[in-house]
């Protein structure tokens, strides 16, 4: 039966890898505006993707967590309507807007149906362009915010993560959480939030992407109506961030069963032409599968944790190799070891032919099942044109995955895995790890 | 008014419902049943295997052994090694993965349509042939123990619902945690998991959804080559469990964990689930939860206490329906820092009171019915939940008449009828009510 097995995964493996079946076009409206666009008209409605190039890095000195609030007011009330108008607008129209805000992007993601296109794109444009920042709404946002800030002071992954970003990016925004702290937050005043909304918004570093019922045309004239009217820019880019941690482990005694680490140090810009080797990389190390080496050596071998995860992390300011991992107290010093003995085997010894092998096949077979929604689409398309990549990259991703070889994914594990520079933030009550620094 | 009353009107004739995926279903010889929902926009499918069988099914003293059962399949076959079903998946580009609740157990691949031969001949097999060493099974308990460590100990709130729901049941083994109790779970052994496992791994207790771009006759062809030729388990027992006792007299239980940060109240009650062919007290109550709590700005629970009284930070309502047995119905209110939970609990009573008074609010019922269409054209985008929805009420005693029935029997529920249901849900004998919230700061000894 195991014969049988095999012959079959080599037939399998030889068929040509699955591509993307999404046809883009690229959308420019009257006033200027571009867009991607993918045309699907099978359901009657559409999934609209927007998002501003800055983000919560963009806080102004001593107003950290600013953006963050100011985005948790966008639907808060607008032209007239208060909060609750705005919702019961929303739901009339059964539309979804969701804003959120990252360190380098606030992304806001809307579906509306075809029929009420008009009217939804309507009340989504009040939001951006007229948001009322009414102070009732102000201070029960801030209320909202205040409790997660709580929360995260007692939550392990919360403290590892705000330690480690602190200890990483120092006074650069990302080295403190974009909500801000409990004084910075209730210090927040009006016109913080209207100063919040100038420094985000500008036609300069908007992306737009649709998928779904609607033609390039109507993109167009939809784009000029939400976006027309906004400014030409936004506050300056804050300038690179700089990584200051060196190697080591720091432990933070906190009351609870199970430490959780986070770990890594710096890593690779997105641009950078060694970005796909260390992407690679990164799959077969330790990126969410099954399949990892981490997963086999820390979970499946030794039963040490029940995930273990590593990613790259090529911000706007800086980039980083991170990962993260939960074991009980008394064996997150053995799940560590294991950690640095895989780091310093990577970084000597690379991967191995077959390894690559089936890295490409995962990769190259998987990325098709990312694309599978009208919302799920318009985020990579918005994604990649952050990113710089064209169009093409969708029928070419594959090819340049399948275009590494052996010798330069070990020249860049030799270049990106730096086992003197791992640095562990270790939160809980665990036996037999000192911290060294 | 006027505005709402045209949007309703064209709506309806938005949803016709030959739109909705194209469902065939069917059976194998040895009792096996088969769904296929079509979606041909991308060559891709879900292939996923259902048992109906989960944590409420374990033998007493043996709680988690279905979850760990979960995990111990992707050990190995006689065919296959341990861990080798994943690789393969992987190395033909696909995801794979599992998931245990109370009343099911499901398993999971996402991949080109082109390999689901390959994806059922592995789970074919490892539905009757599962096999593997002590060593696997002594390093998996480990690994279910960190889970549990991860998802529950770490987490006060876990800890808290775990709590709240062993005291909500006091005879139905809904009140055990679907991980399991850690004493249980570090003595699971082999031979557990072995008898679970050749209990209710068959055919005759399964069922296969298949979604994705595939023809139902290609699907049928595949199905009775790999999953035909099973054997079924002889007299597999009706899946009748210890039923509650009525309810006499209020629980209430009182949680403080130094790790809690936000105080809070849940309330909940015992409610009747969705029954094949009588969804209608689920309906009502189902409508009753989103009038509640179904929004933080519009519902009634968000409008008085976090708007009107601004008592509550956050509030919410709900309701699962989809349950063999029966379900619990809801309350959630965190206070804003000002307030105690003496004062939340008092001013989540009032707010319930009001609503009982003042009755549904025409418009706002309007809303709700209004986005639960939407939502079937919304949820055509997305076939793998669709496809889950399915696999989820097909296990817990649903028919595929009764899950297209459904959406027709929640806009057919009066106003009359949610106000019946509330009447009925709200009372306070039968609540089981929960604080949580950190220690009280150590008075000065006297």
């Amino acid at each position: 039966m195991k014969r049988l097995f095999a012959l079959i995964l080599l037939t399998f493996a030889s068929t040509a890898p699955l591509h993307a079946a999404v046809e883009v076009q690229e959308v420019t409206s009257p006033g200027g505006i571009k867009a991607w666009l993918v045309e699907e008209h099978s359901i009657p409605f559409t999934a609209l993707e927007l998002r501003f190039r800055g983000g919560s890095a963009l806080d102004a000195a001593g107003k950290r967590g600013a953006i963050n609030l100011m985005t948790g007011l966008l639907e808060e009330g607008a032209d007239g309507l208060n909060a609750q108008e705005f919702s019961e607008a929303r739901e009339e129209l059964a539309t979804s807007f969701q804003y959120r805000v990252h360190d380098d992007t606030l992304s806001i993601s809307a579906r509306f149906l075809t029929e009420n296109r008009a009217a939804a794109v309507d009340l989504l444009r009040s939001s951006i362009m007229s948001p009322a920042f009414n102070q009732t709404a102000i201070d029960r946002v801030r209320g909202q915010v205040l409790s997660g800030i709580r929360g995260d002071l007692t939550d392990p992954s919360s403290i590892a993560g705000q330690n480690f970003d602190a200890m990483v990016w120092g006074d650069h925004p990302y080295g403190s959480d974009r909500s801000g702290t409990q004084a910075s937050v209730n210090s927040l005043t009006r016109d913080d939030i209207l100063d919040a909304y100038d420094r985000v918004f500008g036609l300069d570093r908007v992306y737009v992407s649709a998928v779904g019922d609607i033609t390039a045309d109507e993109l167009g004239a939809l784009m000029d109506v939400l976006l027309g009217d906004l400014p030409e820019s936004g506050a300056p880019s804050v300038g690179r961030a700089e990584y200051i941690l060196t190697g080591g482990v720091t432990v933070i005694p906190f009351d609870t069963p199970q430490s959780v680490a986070l770990f890594g140090h710096k890593g690779i810009t997105r641009d950078d032409p060694d970005f796909m080797p260390a992407y690679i990389l990164n799959e077969v190390f330790g990126g969410g599968g099954f399949e990892s080496r981490l997963m086999q050596e820390v979970r499946e071998k030794r039963g040490l944790t029940y995930g273990i995860s590593t990613y790259l992390a090529p911000m706007e300011y800086g980039d980083l190799i991170l990962g993260q991992v939960r074991s009980d107290n008394s064996r997150m010093a053995e799940s560590i070891a294991v950690i640095r003995q895989e780091w310093a085997k990577i970084a000597k010894s690379g991967l191995t032919a077959k390894e690559l092998e089936d890295a490409k096949t995962f990769l190259t077979g998987a990325y098709a099942l990312r694309f599978d929604g009208n919302a799920p689409i318009a985020r990579i398309m918005v994604g990649m044109q952050m990113t710089g990549l064209p169009v093409d990259y969708l029928r070419t991703r594959n090819d340049q995955v399948n275009a590494v070889t052996l010798e330069e994914i070990n020249r860049v594990a030799a270049r990106i895995y730096q086992p003197e520079e791992l640095h562990f933030v270790v939160v809980g009550q665990p036996e037999g790890l000192e911290g060294s620094n | 008014m006027h505005r709402l009353i045209a949007l309703l009107v064209s709506l309806f004739a938005l949803t016709p419902s030959a739109r909705a995926a194209e469902i065939t279903s069917f059976s194998l010889g040895n009792g096996m049943e088969v769904v296929v929902l079509e979606d041909h926009r991308a060559p891709v499918v879900s292939h996923m295997v259902w048992y109906r069988v989960g944590a409420a099914d374990e033998p007493a003293g043996k709680s988690g052994i279905a979850h760990f059962l979960e995990h111990l399949l992707f050990k190995g076959t006689d065919d296959m090694e341990a861990g080798e079903f994943s690789a393969t998946v992987a190395r033909n580009g696909g995801s794979d993965n599992a998931f245990t609740s109370w009343d099911y157990t499901a398993y999971f691949q996402r991949i080109a349509a082109d390999r689901l031969d390959l994806m059922m001949r592995m789970e074919a097999d490892r539905m009757r042939d599962l096999d593997m060493t002590e060593n696997d099974v002594r390093t998996e308990r480990d690994v279910i123990l960190e889970e549990r460590g991860q998802r529950v100990d770490s987490n006060p709130g876990s800890l808290f619902s775990e709590q709240m729901r062993a005291a909500q049941y006091l005879n139905h083994p809904y009140s055990i945690p679907i991980i399991g109790w850690r004493h249980e779970m570090e003595q699971l052994n082999r031979d557990d998991a072995f008898s679970f496992y050749q209990r209710y791994y068959a055919p005759n207790n399964a069922i296969l959804i298949v979604a994705g771009d595939v023809y139902p006759d290609d699907v049928r062809q595949l199905a009775i080559r790999h999953y035909g030729p099973l054997q079924p388990t002889p007299d597999l027992p009706e899946r009748i469990r210890p039923q509650e006792p009525p309810q006499l007299s209020e629980r209430r239980l009182s949680y403080s964990d130094p790790r809690v940060a936000q105080p809070y109240i849940t309330r909940s009650y015992l409610a009747p689930e969705r029954d094949s062919g009588d969804q209608t007290e689920a309906a009502k109550l189902e409508m009753l939860a989103a009038l509640l709590g179904g929004s933080g700005t519009t519902s009634v629970l968000g409008r008085k206490l976090q708007f009107e009284t601004e008592q509550a930070i956050y509030t919410t309502a709900y309701y699962s329906g989809t349950s063999l047995d029966d379900t619990t119905f809801g309350l959630v209110m965190v206070p804003t820092p000002d307030f105690s939970l003496e004062d939340a609990e008092t001013a989540l009573d009032r707010a319930i009171a009001e609503f009982i008074d003042e009755g549904v609010d025409s418009e706002q019922f309007a809303r709700i019915k209004m986005q639960l269409r939407a939502s079937r054209i919304y949820g055509e985008d997305n076939i793998e939940s669709l496809a889950r929805r399915y696999g989820a009420a097909l296990t817990s005693g649903l028919t595929i008449a009764d899950i297209e029935a459904w959406p027709d029997i929640l806009q057919a529920v009066s106003e009359q009828d949610v106000m019946d249901a509330a009447k009925m849900i709200f009372d306070p004998n039968k609540a089981v009510t929960g604080w949580i919230m950190p220690p009280k700061k150590p008075e000065a000894t006297q």
